[in-house]
């Protein structure tokens, strides 16, 4: 900053260059911004600076991460043990879960008519630790140590061992921001695993509550359900688990259901989140836009060298009937109220049978825009 | 003689340095809500007491190197237009400051910040989030009131001629 050299001598705090000048600055910032909210360009410029910003942000990280390692140093013989023991309950009923899975999956590849059942539709997964963090009303940020080195992109799904945290933001070569579920400008597309009924989650700026704003008073939704992402919106593959519904108030007098949701993913403790990727073209990944029927506008500029996609090895089996669309596999759906004609251009999917509503006033409704239209960019 | 008289260029890139870092440093929410713009406070010192150190250029920078490293603001360059525009009131006005008290040129700070604060709040309300807490105008007054110990903290760094 202060290496300017003789020239900035020569300009001091006098004379009518010295309100030139500033006027020169302020033109120069507000183009600055206003490129930067178009996005392009200034995308590419944005990761260099985030490159030679990196070394600042672990010193501001290093006080914390420094009493962290102090205290796991010193952590007691005891406290250790209970925690592996801990971790060994944890991994026994983790088991037992997974115990049936190849079963389930087989299971599931008959019941729907396929020769073979699918590999998991997460192909890869890279774990990345938590620097900084911001849960404010405002803006609920992470900063992680994975960026587009580790080939992370932008708009990639964000987990925790819980559910989903997020999705990525902005990306620098060695960082990345992810913007977390519950900010109050993210909504992530879900649907309810009992009953099928597909809605909009909005972040509140509240770490423990998320919105469902959008569903009708007669659709099936009840306390305690658990909420997983429907597939639909382009980011987030289907069937990760996001919330627990916690309160559903039905006022006669509205036409929509107050409903909150708790996220499973806890945001403010836990210093490991999770990237991943998804299979293409794996019936659970998330739709394209093509198959949403959405004119992309814009084509979402992306400076950063994209993950290695290879066509999945194990390519859709020719049975599949639409292999990019979104697989609504689940869903029985046993009470679910008769859907009013299908508001969505959404594919009615793979399954023709099932009888979930197609509620989504708000999937690619009007006010449905926020991060994903355009890959995960949020306004 | 002439030693003393250079501009402390160093003192001014290694004070911003770390005001960069107390701005974005983990804090908790409720001490965070109060954080007064400590860029912006030593920016307005140099500005005051060496204006040629740097000249428009050095707060320009560090209010942009705010913006890419505090990843909580809204878009590119709005620290930078903010920062910029209080270090030219100050730096057009230092001789007279230089003359007045430390406690007189808190009540300046603490306008100056206002300022910051306010265009800060502008640019975002022109990008589409304006939320706004009350607390957000506490932050000039604590760095008003912080403002005669963060100056005689930075008059060590630097030879007062």
């Amino acid at each position: 900053m202060a290496f300017l050299g003789s020239g900035s001598r020569v300009g001091g705090a006098r004379g009518p260059a010295f309100g030139f000048r500033f006027f020169c600055y302020a033109v120069l910032s507000v183009i600055l911004m206003f490129y930067d909210k178009k996005g392009g360009w200034l995308d590419t410029a944005r990761y260099g600076l985030q490159a030679a910003i990196y070394p600042l942000q672990l010193a501001v990280n290093s006080p914390s991460a420094a009493w962290s390692w102090v205290r796991e140093s010193f952590a007691t013989r005891e406290a250790l043990q209970k925690e592996v023991d801990g971790l060994r309950a944890q991994l026994r009923e983790q088991q037992l879960i997974t115990m049936r899975q190849a079963a389930l999956a087989s299971e599931n590849a008959t019941l729907r008519a396929l020769n073979h059942s699918f590999p998991d539709v997460i192909e890869k997964r890279l774990v990345g630790e938590i620097i900084n963090a911001e849960t404010s009303t405002f803006r609920q940020r992470l900063l992680v140590n994975r960026g587009g080195q580790s080939t992370v992109y932008k708009s990639q799904p964000v987990v925790t061992g819980e559910g989903v945290l997020g999705q990525v933001f902005r990306i620098g070569p060695f960082s990345s921001e992810v913007i977390l579920i519950t900010d109050s400008e993210h909504m992530v597309p879900v649907q309810v695993v009992r009953s099928g009924v597909r809605t909009i989650a909005l972040g509140t700026g509240d770490s423990n509550s998320l919105d469902l704003p959008y569903v009708p008073q007669n659709y099936d939704v009840k306390e305690g359900d658990l909420l997983v992402t429907s597939g639909l919106g382009r980011v987030f593959p289907f069937g990760l688990p996001v919330a627990k519904v916690t309160k559903v108030t039905r006022d006669p007098t509205q036409s929509l259901a107050a409903i909150q949701a708790a996220p499973l993913a806890r945001m403010d403790s836990g210093r490991e989140v999770l990237f991943i990727w998804s299979r293409p073209n794996h019936p659970a990944a998330p739709a394209t836009s093509e198959a949403l029927n959405i004119p992309v506008t814009k084509p979402a500029p992306k400076p950063v060298p994209k993950p290695a996609r290879k066509p999945a090895p194990v390519a859709t089996p020719a049975a599949t009937p639409a292999p990019t669309q979104p697989a609504e596999t689940t869903a029985p759906a046993p009470a679910a109220p008769a859907p009013a004609a299908p508001a969505t251009p959404a594919p009615e999917t793979a399954t023709p049978t099932q009888p979930a509503p197609a509620e989504t006033p708000g999937d690619d409704g009007p006010e449905a825009p926020p991060p994903q239209p355009d890959t995960g960019g949020t306004r | 003689m002439n030693l003393a008289r250079r501009e402390p260029r160093w003192s001014v890139t290694f004070t911003v340095l770390i005001a960069l870092i107390v701005q974005v440093l983990p804090l908790p929410e409720w001490l965070s809500a109060v954080r007064p713009a400590s860029v912006a406070i030593v920016v307005i010192y140099w500005s005051i007491y060496a204006p040629h150190a740097g000249g428009l250029f050095a707060p320009w920078m560090a209010g942009l190197a705010l913006d890419v490293f505090n990843f909580k603001s809204d878009v590119l360059a709005q620290n930078a237009l903010a920062i910029t525009l209080v270090a030219y009131i100050t730096m057009t006005i230092h001789q007279r400051l230089r003359n007045q008290t430390l406690v007189q040129q808190s009540l300046f700070v603490f306008l100056m910040l206002g300022v910051n604060e306010l265009v800060l709040w502008g640019i975002s309300g022109w990008i589409g989030n304006s939320v706004s807490t009350p607390w957000r105008w506490v932050q000039p007054m604590v760095g008003g009131m912080l403002w005669p110990f963060v100056a005689l903290m930075l008059g060590r760094t630097h030879s007062r001629n």
